[in-house]
């Protein structure tokens, strides 16, 4: 099993005829993907790569029966079209859009308070589920289909740990990166619920990154209710305060949001945390050991 | 992206807030000019994109034209430390020169993004003047906040709510009222990230106005706020940071001397942390994107060979839609045209990672490989320290 996507995952891809939308979307087939539609305004009724484009969000849901969105739109758009998905009725959307208004996101995470979407993103390389569905802009190849989940707020810095996880013969039953914008959709909590509820996870990897607290209040979920082993590593731990390290979340604000801080928050609540980035697919192994 | 105060407070101005009288002087002449015209006695700020300022003698309190010329001459052109401008200082090219007004009380509002509840929150406390994060951690009761409904947005009764929570009765309590409210319209108008007005004066005779103003701004809502964006003061930036950003790259100067290129945030965050896990310190952060180009790598290089303190580099790549090959050749393209002045280790995982070590083989310049981010870490720093020799 998987969380999330499987390979019964049907996706629709929103922005699917611009430049970054039709390479990826491309990859996603290859990848064995089951993309079903394509939404560009304006563009309803024609076909993009053989695949059917809708003008909205909502006809593709009816006519093509996509249960999953994924969003190659530009940022000053990409909160409109998480919108439009979860008006529609989608499931899963993924935003892998970056540079989305922090202000944009707040009202569109208000808009899905009680809607049935769950959001991935924005600012993400997607989701994973090796072998059978990825939705996102990650490297296929160096997935295997496995029993570790992994739940990340980085980009590259995920490959390198799937790489060394896949290297160990582990394999990830879901892979996910969250997004490394100040205002996300899932977190790690809802994505640890997932994962527990997962017969097939057998551990679940935890990279995090300064800024913020969810690191924090992850921690205190896994002290409290998680019942497989978690693998943490925190990047940032030479970062200065007050500077933004790329990703728009990433920065200790106030003295808060330090990776000491979270990794301390992680090691309390029985975490098995990295302290070197080479380590991850190392501590994987041990962890299993133990158990 | 960060403003200085009399920018801030012209924003503040323009949505109906009061500001103390005021001009911005680059001159000691043009400063006595503004003291006549305003007061006798008036305030010299240093206008740094630093707190801290007025222990380091940035803000300074003349009486009539002649003494603010005075002073204001000092000030101009010195170099002022504060706790947040690191030892270097920053050099004072501007002040505002403002009058000097009757305090009574000063007070605090700030307005940030609270993450974990992802929404806006307005801050308010009695203790103004002093640090927040300083109040938050000794009197948490003195701050009191009201978390904005996205949908709704401020809502009058949080504004007065907080006005009484301060204090205030009677037509003070009104004016700064509906000051809050305006602060938050100002905030939510440009995209910021953060607004502070500490202190928030009262004046003896119970005017509400912001005596500082702090502003910073979301970077991914900029290009909707031209004005804004053109407040940028590219003086208060790194120079290299200033180059870098034209290519789009994300890079900041640190204090070691083992330089980083990596492509994607998250890994060169962790590139920095390994070099320290490693015993070297970092010189930079570099990032060049999870999709990086041969045109971002060349760019990236030019940028990471020019900062001087670095004495060896460490160049991390994790290929994934990206090539290695192509990677690989943005950086021989590179070290060809501006020479291999230091010693550069570099890690190409990934797509076509082989075809990529072979052509930094071939280019017949000493590169040193290696295949995990442990080795090349372990690499890199004893070559960044001098007293090994470079073979």
């Amino acid at each position: 099993m998987s969380i999330l996507i499987d390979e019964k995952t049907r996706v629709v891809v929103q922005g699917i005829t611009g430049g970054e939308g039709t390479f990826h979307t491309q990859k996603m087939v290859e990848y064995g993907t089951k993309v079903v539609a394509g939404m560009t305004p304006g563009k309803g009724g024609t076909t993009h790569l053989g695949i059917p484009v809708f003008n909205t969000v909502a006809e593709a849901r009816l006519k093509a029966g996509a249960n999953a969105a994924a969003i190659f739109v530009p940022p000053f758009f990409a909160a409109d079209a998480i919108m439009e998905s979860a008006e529609a009725g989608i499931e899963v959307i993924v935003c892998i859009t970056e540079g989305i208004p922090t202000f944009d996101m707040i009202k569109a995470k208000a808009f899905l308070r009680g809607k049935a979407s769950v959001l991935v993103g924005p600012n993400t390389p997607g989701v994973i589920s090796p072998g059978k569905c990825k939705i996102g802009i990650m490297p296929g190849p160096i997935h295997a289909p496995g029993r570790i989940g992994i739940i990340s707020r980085s980009g590259t810095l995920t490959y390198e740990a799937v790489d060394q996880v896949t290297k160990l013969g582990f394999g990830q039953s879901t892979a996910i990166g969250i997004g490394g914008d100040p205002i996300v959709g899932m977190k790690y909590i809802d994505l640890l619920k997932l994962f527990k509820a997962d017969k097939d996870t057998d551990a679940v990897i935890m990279i995090g990154e300064i800024g913020g607290t969810a690191e924090e209040e992850a921690a205190a979920y896994i002290k409290k209710e998680f019942n497989k082993p978690v693998i943490g590593f925190i990047a940032g731990q030479t970062a200065p305060p007050g500077r933004r390290m790329g990703h728009a979340g990433a920065i200790i604000s106030g003295g808060k949001g330090t990776a000491k801080e979270k990794m301390e928050a992680l090691e309390a609540a029985g975490v098995h945390v990295a302290k070197s980035p080479a380590e991850i697919g190392l501590k994987v192994k041990e962890a299993l050991n133990k158990k | 992206m960060k403003i200085h105060e009399y920018q801030a407070k012209q924003i503040l101005a323009k949505y109906g807030l009061q500001i103390p009288k005021g001009e911005v002087a680059e001159t000691a002449e043009k400063a006595a000019e503004i003291a006549a015209k305003i007061g006798p006695r008036v305030v010299l700020k240093a206008q740094i994109h630093a707190g801290g300022r007025g222990k380091g003698g940035g803000i300074k309190l003349a009486n009539g034209a002649e003494e603010a010329k005075k002073l204001a001459k000092d000030m101009i052109g010195m170099k002022l430390v504060t706790h947040q401008t690191g030892p270097e200082g920053k050099i004072v090219k501007k002040l505002l020169v403002e009058e000097a007004l009757e305090i009574a009380r000063e007070l605090y509002v700030g307005i940030v993004i609270d993450r974990a509840r992802e929404a806006v929150v307005i801050m308010a406390s009695t203790e103004g003047g002093m640090e927040i994060e300083k109040v938050a951690a000794e009197k948490p009761e003195l701050i009191f906040k009201e978390y904005v409904n996205p949908a709704v947005g401020f809502a009058g009764f949080q504004a007065r709510k907080l006005a009484f929570q301060l204090g205030l009765a009677g037509e003070t309590h009104k004016q700064a009222g509906k000051f809050i409210t305006g602060l938050y319209r100002a905030f939510e108008g440009t995209d910021a990230s953060l607004v502070e007005i500490n202190p928030l004066l009262i004046t003896k005779q119970g005017t509400v106005l912001a005596l500082d103003a702090k502003m910073n701004f979301d970077d991914n809502a900029l290009a909707r706020h031209p004005e804004i964006q053109a407040m940028r003061d590219l003086d208060e930036e790194e120079p290299l940071e200033v180059e870098a950003s034209k290519f789009n790259l994300n890079y900041i100067k640190l204090d070691g001397n083992v330089g980083c290129m990596v492509n994607g945030a998250g890994l060169a965050m962790a590139t920095m942390d390994i070099i320290k896990y490693s015993g070297g310190m970092p010189a930079n952060f570099l990032d060049v994107g999870g999709g990086v180009s041969e045109e971002a790598v060349t760019n990236a290089f030019k940028i990471l060979v020019s900062d001087k303190a670095v004495k060896a580099a460490l160049i991390n790549i994790f290929g994934g839609i990206v090539r290695c090959d192509l990677v690989a050749g943005g950086i021989v393209k590179a070290a060809k045209e501006i020479g291999l002045n230091v010693p550069m280790v570099v890690r190409l995982k990934g797509t076509n990672m082989d075809a990529g070590k072979k052509i930094l083989e071939e280019s017949g310049l000493a590169f040193y490989a290696a295949d995990t981010m442990k080795e090349a870490a372990e690499k890199v720093v004893p070559l960044a320290q001098p007293q090994v020799k470079r073979s």
